[in-house]
């Protein structure tokens, strides 16, 4: 997996809880993606909770799941500066929940753009420079460009799983339970897609 | 066998497990999923969509009074609408197991308010059980099926946002029936309210508390854990998990059944710990009971009860308990670059018709609560209020009665109209109003997430049945103008917007178009812009469609976004927009 920047990987701490944050925008399967994640780490004996929102947020707005598995878990949110890993399927959505991320977490962003209205209407801009304020943001990034991998498999809403392909590198959890996990969340018609969705992210270098 | 649950899945397996057979609601986040999971268990549990919480409230009543256990779900403002049958019902008292699920919603990520409904228990002496987790919300819901059966009185069970949306591990179990035989046993002094009824009813209410209270300390829903006695935590609901985070080794009082209070109990932990902090999230509801018991504590001083606690908060409040500086999070430098990104109306929506018209035409607009409510973002910002459900209909008549000079629109959706429109309908006929009355009918209960209701001529259990027509109702209010439109229509919504607005007499229109996201359908062809043809007048981006891309080589669609409704097509004045060839 490439990373951008020269920070060491972080130490196996697998008694520590881990923290995830996946973000992105109302609609691209950030939820499918928290829930295969959770279950994985059930599968594992990990103790699991989550968090995700619904309502007035999903309808194209600003979207963020928490996940935090251990050995016993009390708090479903992520704290601030706590989260090992970013998962962002937007760029300006990744910029946007930067704080959540340790200084040494992994950031994977896809490198989507999705206009929010406030730009399309005049108001507001869209930084041009996302990817560089990316790298300044997150030292450990990987940049991939998840929605295009998904569409060359056949489907570019499975983007999601790319991206989770992506984070499950920097997770101590067995392929298997991966595996196992996406069968038990994902419709049968799609389960072929989305595994070899989460491969080509989990493979992506 | 331990399974993944959210909160609201979790209550629909500890109600399964407690034997409900009868469960009723309204949609409304975070509290919708308890009864769609719960209506999984059919034919084993009846489950409906009423029209509104006050309806779902007698309706699961009812069957209590039957000897059947049943519960009623709803968001926080419904229990608003259910006040009048939870007040009495504490009084007339239940007979099989009566549990309301009520999902408050601190930090209003989905709400119009940020209404604290612990506060009902206390108000219909009742008890209420606070879980912390998906655990907790099976385990809870179970013992007040118990407690409910036990002392014939209705329970409040009252989640949050976090409670209900967060998903956890679940050990669930086996499903218990009442042997109760169903049938009303007839007995008028019990279930009558009338004063002669009435008054030693009112007694017994008192009785039923005393009794509660004694329960309370004992029961397993409470619970002290002690750790280090230099700093006693009281706390209930999705608190206890943050502040079990931020002092770990603090000993906790946590409160899952937390009405009555159980007095003793709050004594003995305060008589046991040096320093005493309570951490609620909301109103200060234990703080003043513990403060009312005489005990020195504190709470309010440093943890905040407005919006939604946090570790990082209750960080900040740990910090200011210990009279350490805050620490405030230090945003990066490019935070004030990055756009905001609100919620919208989806493309292709079919409300986005209606707010466009309404747009050009100086009126005032009464609304209220749906997806419809998205129509107060600028660039269509064509929503002038919202008070709740139902209430820009009879809003709009007060406005029109108190001489607003501008005409007034009032703006429902289908569900919302069948929720609690109909009443101020029938009063702008009655009490002669000339107010323009819009129902968006995209023919489902869009922001809760595509529940049925019923004009749409489908049941919670999955059965086909009358849909109630809209125009229908509207004229036996006693309105005569009444019409429909096609919201995709821009040039007939407009027209027919006119014609009402200038009426003398009241009107209902009623825009009708199925939510796409529900059809799971584009609406038409995609669209795409000409480049050569478009002359960068931008009006196109004044629908707010988040399928359209506003840029510096002008706008463009994004294909895979665009829904196909054509509206842009017909916006624009170059005739730049033509159909792009996806279907």
């Amino acid at each position: 997996m490439s990373e951008m920047g020269n920070v060491p990987k972080q130490t196996d701490q697998s008694k520590e809880t881990k923290s995830i944050v996946l973000v992105g925008v109302g609609g691209q399967g950030i939820l499918l993606a928290s829930e295969i994640l959770a279950q994985t780490a059930m599968l594992e004996g990990y103790d699991v909770k989550t968090n995700e929102v619904h309502g007035m947020a999903q309808r194209g707005g600003s979207v963020m799941a928490q996940i935090r598995y251990g050995k016993e878990v009390h708090s479903p949110l992520v704290a601030r500066n706590e989260a090992h890993i970013l998962g962002a399927l937007e760029k300006v959505e990744a910029l946007r929940y930067a704080d959540y991320l340790r200084p040494d977490g992994l950031a994977a962003v896809s490198t989507q753009a999705i206009m929010p209205v406030t730009v399309s209407s005049g108001g507001a801009q869209y930084p041009q420079d996302a990817e560089e304020l990316l790298k300044q943001a997150f030292p450990r990034l990987v940049y991939i460009d998840a929605a295009k991998i998904a569409g060359d498999l056949g489907d570019i809403r499975a983007a999601n799983i790319v991206l989770l392909g992506a984070i499950s590198q920097g997770l101590d959890l067995a392929m298997e339970s991966w595996e196992k996990a996406i069968a038990l969340c994902v419709k049968e018609k799609f389960l072929e897609i989305n595994r070899k969705a989460f491969t080509a992210g989990r493979c992506h270098s | 066998m331990r399974r993944l649950m959210s909160g609201n899945e979790a209550l629909a397996r500890g109600a399964f497990e407690a034997g409900v057979t009868v469960g009723a609601g309204y949609p409304g986040t975070p509290s919708t999923e308890i009864l769609e999971n719960l209506a999984r268990y059919k034919p084993d549990v009846y489950c409906e969509w009423s029209p509104n919480e006050k309806v779902a409230f007698e309706v699961a009543a009812g069957a209590s009074l039957a000897g059947a256990r049943s519960i009623v779900t709803m968001k926080h403002v419904g229990l608003n609408v259910a006040a009048d049958p939870l007040m009495t019902l504490s009084y007339i008292s239940v007979e099989g197991g009566f549990v309301a699920c009520v999902a408050d919603d601190p930090g209003m990520h989905s709400s119009q308010n940020e209404q604290d409904t612990r506060n009902y228990a206390r108000f219909a002496k009742i008890p209420l059980f606070e879980p912390s987790d998906s655990q907790e919300a099976r385990d809870f819901l179970k013992l007040a099926i118990q407690v409910s059966e036990e002392f014939k009185t209705p329970v409040i069970l009252r989640t949050t946002t976090r409670v209900s949306h967060s998903r956890s591990l679940v050990e669930i179990g086996e499903r218990i029936l009442s042997e109760k035989k169903i049938g009303l046993v007839k007995n008028p002094p019990r279930f009558v309210p009338i004063p002669v009824w009435g008054r030693p009813m009112r007694r017994r209410v008192e009785d039923r508390l005393i009794r509660l209270k004694a329960f309370s300390e004992s029961s397993p829903a409470n619970r002290l854990e002690w750790r280090d006695k230099s700093l006693g935590i009281i706390t209930s609901s999705i608190a206890y998990q943050y502040a079990r985070e931020v002092w770990p080794k603090a000993s906790v009082l946590k409160l899952g059944m937390s009405y009555p209070f159980p007095d003793s109990m709050i004594r003995e932990f305060a008589a046991g710990v040096s320093n005493l902090l309570i951490v609620e999230e909301l109103d200060d509801f234990i703080e003043q009971h513990v403060r009312a018991l005489g005990l020195a504590c504190r709470g309010r001083d440093v943890v905040p009860g407005i919006m939604e606690l946090s570790v990082d908060r209750l960080l900040a409040a740990r910090a200011r308990y210990e009279g350490r500086p805050v620490e405030e999070p230090k945003p990066f430098a490019f935070s004030d670059r990055l756009p905001p990104r609100p919620p919208v109306l989806c493309p292709g929506c079919p409300h986005r018709g209606i707010f466009y018209s309404l747009a050009k035409r100086e009126v005032v607009v009464t609304g209220d609560i749906g997806c419809y409510s998205l129509g107060a973002f600028p660039p269509l910002d064509r929503m002038d209020s919202i008070l709740c459900m139902g209430g820009g209909i009879s809003m709009a008549h007060g406005l029109e009665k108190a001489g607003e000079p501008c005409p007034v629109v009032g703006i429902v959706g289908d569900s919302t109209f069948f929720h609690s429109g109909i009443t101020g309908l029938l009063n702008i006929s009655y009490n002669r109003g000339s107010s323009t009355i819009i129902v968006l009918d995209n023919r489902t209960t869009a922001m809760t997430g595509h529940q049925d209701h019923p004009g749409t001529g489908r049941t919670l259990m999955g059965e086909a049945t009358k849909a109630v027509s809209i125009e229908d109702i509207g004229r036996a209010c006693g309105i005569e103008r009444v019409c429909v439109v096609n919201p995709y229509n821009l040039d007939q919504t407009s027209q027919v917007i006119s014609d009402e607005i200038t009426a003398d007499e009241p009107s209902l229109i009623v825009s009708r178009a199925p939510c796409p996201l529900r059809e799971k359908k584009r609406v038409g062809v995609s669209r795409k812009i000409l480049p050569e043809k478009c002359k960068g007048c931008k009006l196109c981006l004044n629908l707010g469609c988040p399928a359209i891309e506003g840029g510096e080589d002008g706008p463009r669609i994004n294909e895979t976004l665009c829904a196909g409704c054509g509206l842009c097509e017909q916006v624009c004045p170059a005739g730049a927009v033509i159909s792009g060839g996806r279907a």
